[in-house]
């Protein structure tokens, strides 16, 4: 298991795709798969990042688990902000018209789109949300 | 990310280069909200776009909802990654994708 642990800031953003991308630099992966891994990622910790810690700052920390044969990869986002389930959220209506379509909530909908498996938990002041994405 | 733009009248050709997720998605719309003025037909080449998380779609659906009480919107050269995510949020059905 790989651990990553950074502030929760908007500008991180990239470090967090790096350590990503490090972890699986061994595997063979299809660029679809890696691309909606960097989506999801990114929508999660973007959603971290700008509502977690609203009076200051906080950390959010990245483990990750690889299951070969298939290639999966689990990550688990853990912080210490507000309590708050994303996956709580009822989705988008994607049939609205142009005029009636919100830009909120596409985040999560994709996050639930382009994983396998995700789940939420809230324990000992954690935000705990974890996914499974297999990578073939 | 890159953002290269071509005026000529009411036309504006806007490619973006490169990924439009959070952290550049921002620039794209400052540009837009600078540039839109008396613009009566906005085309997007994305040729050269990598990817794009919700903060670029939301910029885009931004784009359009004012397009389409000014003139025209238009996007080409979609890849398929990119329609991929497109279609998953439906935007596909409100957007105007060239093939």
């Amino acid at each position: 298991m790989q651990e990553f642990v950074i502030e929760a800031q908007l500008e991180n953003l990239e470090k967090v795709n790096e350590f990503i991308q490090g972890i699986l630099s061994d595997f063979q992966c299809s660029n679809r798969a890696l691309m909606q891994l960097d989506l999801v990622v990114e929508e999660i910790f973007v959603n971290i990042a700008s509502y977690a810690y609203p009076e200051s700052t906080g950390l959010v920390k990245i483990q990750s688990e690889i299951k070969k044969d298939p290639l999966s990869i689990t990550l688990t986002f853990i912080d210490t902000g507000l309590k708050y389930n994303p996956l709580a959220n009822e989705d988008p209506d994607l049939t609205l018209s142009i005029e009636e379509r919100q830009v909120g909530g596409l985040g999560i909908y994709l996050i639930k789109n382009m994983v396998d498996n995700i789940s939420y938990d809230y324990s000992d002041g954690q935000n705990i949300l974890t996914l499974t994405k297999n990578l073939n | 990310m890159e953002i290269k733009k071509n005026q000529n009248n009411d036309l504006l050709t806007i490619e973006v280069i490169g990924r439009l997720d959070a952290a550049t998605a921002p620039h794209l719309e400052k540009e837009l909200n600078a540039s839109l003025n008396g613009i009566k037909e906005l085309v997007f080449d994305f040729s050269q776009l990598e990817y794009i998380a919700s903060a670029g779609l939301r910029v885009l659906l931004v784009a359009q909802k004012r397009m389409k009480k000014q003139g025209n919107m238009k996007i080409k050269n979609v890849s398929e990654e990119v329609k991929e995510v497109l279609d998953m949020t439906g935007f596909m059905n409100f957007l105007n994708i060239e093939e």
